[in-house]
């Protein structure tokens, strides 16, 4: 799969940096170390260099995310419609800070800003599904849809640091 | 560049486009990329399609309409920096660098992508320049003021009726914009302020709400019309931490490249984080004078910051602080004086209580609260341990039977 991303770009061409790292994590969900020394010597670019513009732009992570991503925007309207709470509830309901995956890989929770749907803020967004206009009530509702088991909600204790 | 106003995108991409091609038909650029923030996947599937339909007709390629100029257009999906949307930095980021800004001259328009001549427009801008061309010059100026012309797309946003995209004339004013388009406040809620510009913008209370909207006359109340964004504040907002989650936002964002940005804004953070702090015993007697210190400094410092920073984001980084200071500063003096926060909002001000004729017992808030700070027996009145309390507000928001009393 590696090869095959990696192999539509140009060898040698630097330009492709950005598109190509954002197909790796399209294709991985993160970028593994060894697809990105793969992808160094295919476009002729030093690994150093390549992690110092992974690290630059926020889209980009190095540990692998859990099954469900729960992106919380902390955008401006979004803060003034009080998405701390929001950010709060998730993360107690969770038990997992920004950037942290639960340890059963179910979960991940990342802030954003703004997420360009903010006339109906706040605005969580898990996976691709949107929820807007949300309260600290619903987030446990909003969870159960995406447990695994019903047994186990919201009880994804002791979180493993990841990022 | 498309930002967060420019959503409108998701409807009228062809109006982007074909004012793309003749804007590169009149500098005789070959080559057009536009670049999208990936959070808005929507808007890049929209232009894609658009894009594809435009070449499929051939007025997007080679020769186009046997005109002999040459036009291609590439989506760049952003990935996630906001310093992206400075333009030597957006053009370190199309070459597959870190987005870092550049100092200029150079300018683009002589030295910009790969080194060539370079055009950067707002998608706003651009979309302009087929109605102008087709409705000539005379059209598009008879809307708006002296100095600014034609209209201008606002994203309303936060406290406030009707949100979402509105295109308005120059030169209306601010209270038509939030009490007529906006439908005012929600809830009966008293307007407090508008934040104009989104990071590098201000924030506006009533005092000058009659203000026109046009680019000037902005500036001079210390706001910008900048992406468009329009974010109305009610009494519940406070504006000691709007003033943190801007600098927090501007911390995260800068690039690091130059001293007064990086190193200055994270002051100016200290400085507002200490507004906000509640009175514990045995504090230091000289506290509340180093926190007045810190606030009066801050102006000096903000000075600095936008005179020596090498690019936008720098310079304009202090503006959401100096306007909330200019236009509230009996609220930052409550803050500071009273340890008093008027909107609720700053947490470590609050007392959290609860209200044992109300109370039912239900215990809920006692198994949401993180710290343990409440205890109780199920079906008896619940009551806050204040030493444990880290003044979340977890408790108030699920308490079903508003037991929850905070002051
Ligand atoms: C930190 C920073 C962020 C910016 N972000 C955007 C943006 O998201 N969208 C945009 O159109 N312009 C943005 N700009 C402004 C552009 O750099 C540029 O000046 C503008 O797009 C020029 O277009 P105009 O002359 O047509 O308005 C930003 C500027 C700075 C300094
Ligand atoms: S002002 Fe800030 S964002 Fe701009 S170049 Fe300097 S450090 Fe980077
Ligand atoms: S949630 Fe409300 S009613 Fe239930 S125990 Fe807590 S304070 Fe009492
Ligand atoms: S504010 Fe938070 S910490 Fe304090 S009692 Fe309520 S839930 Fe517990
Ligand atoms: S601020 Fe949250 S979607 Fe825009």
């Amino acid at each position: 799969m590696a090869n095959q991303t990696i192999a539509q770009y140009p060898k040698g061409d630097r330009s492709v940096l950005i598109p190509l790292l954002q197909d790796i994590q399209d294709a991985f969900g993160y970028l593994p170390e060894d697809v990105l020394t793969e992808a160094a010597a295919h476009i002729g670019m030093p690994l150093s260099s390549i992690y110092g513009v992974a690290t630059f732009y926020n889209q980009f992570r190095l540990t692998p995310l859990g099954k469900n991503i729960i992106r919380v925007c902390r955008g401006t309207a979004c803060h003034v419609k009080n998405s701390a709470n929001i950010l709060f509830g998730l993360e107690s309901a969770l038990n997992l800070k920004p950037g942290q995956t639960s340890r059963d890989k179910n979960f991940t929770l990342e802030v954003v800003s703004c997420i360009g749907a903010c006339s109906i803020a706040p605005v969580i967004c898990i996976n691709d599904d949107y929820y807007g206009r949300i309260t600290v009530k619903e987030i446990d509702k909003i969870l159960k849809k995406y447990q695994p088991t019903p047994a186990k909600a919201t009880s994804v204790k002791s979180p493993e640091v990841t990022k | 560049m498309l930002s967060w106003t420019d959503q409108s995108l998701k409807v009228i991409p062809y109006k982007l486009i074909e004012g793309m091609i003749v804007a590169a038909y009149a500098i005789g650029a070959n080559f057009g990329y536009i670049y999208c923030r990936a959070e808005y996947p929507l808007a890049i599937s929209r232009l894609t399609h658009c894009i594809h339909e435009c070449e499929k007709y051939g007025l997007l390629g080679d020769n186009i309409l046997n005109s002999k100029f040459n036009f291609r257009l590439k989506i760049k999906k952003g990935a996630g920096a906001f310093v992206c949307g400075e333009e030597t930095a957006l053009i370190a980021s199309i070459e597959g660098k870190r987005g870092m800004p550049k100092p200029r001259p150079p300018f683009p328009a002589v030295s910009g992508l790969w080194g060539k001549p370079t055009v950067i427009n707002n998608v706003e801008t651009l979309s302009n320049i087929t109605s102008i061309i087709s409705k000539g010059a005379e059209w598009f100026a008879s809307v708006g003021t002296e100095k600014s012309k034609g209209t201008k797309v606002f994203a309303l946003s936060g406290k406030i009726v009707n949100t979402g995209l509105v295109e308005i004339p120059m030169g209306i004013t601010l209270e038509e914009v939030v009490f007529n388009i906006g439908g005012g406040i929600p809830f009966n809620k008293k307007f407090k302020a508008v934040q104009i510009g989104g990071p590098s913008g201000g924030c506006l209370p009533m005092s000058v709400i009659k203000t026109q909207v046009d680019y000037e006359s902005l500036k001079d109340v210390g706001a910008m019309m900048g992406s468009g964004g329009f974010v109305v504040m009610d009494e519940d907002t406070c504006m000691v931490d709007i003033a943190r989650f801007f600098l927090n936002f501007i911390q995260s964002e800068s690039c690091g490249k130059c001293v007064p940005c990086r190193e200055g804004t994270k002051r100016m953070l200290e400085i507002i984080e200490r507004v906000p702090v509640a009175y514990k015993e045995g504090i230091d007697k000289y506290d509340q004078l180093q926190r007045f210190k810190g606030i009066i400094g801050l102006k000096r410092l903000a000075d600095v910051i936008r005179d020596t920073s090498l690019c936008g984001l720098g310079q304009s980084a202090p503006n959401p602080v100096l306007s909330g200071l200019q236009y509230f500063k009996d609220e930052y003096e409550e803050h500071l004086f009273d340890r008093r926060c008027r909107s609720g909002v700053c947490k470590e001000l609050l007392t959290f209580t609860i209200d044992t004729t109300l109370c039912s017992g239900c215990g809920l808030c006692k198994r949401k609260c993180g710290t343990e700070a409440i205890i109780g027996q199920k079906g008896e009145a619940h009551y806050v341990l204040q030493d444990k309390c880290i003044k979340c507000g977890m408790c108030l928001e699920t308490c079903r039977f508003c037991a929850i009393n905070v002051n």
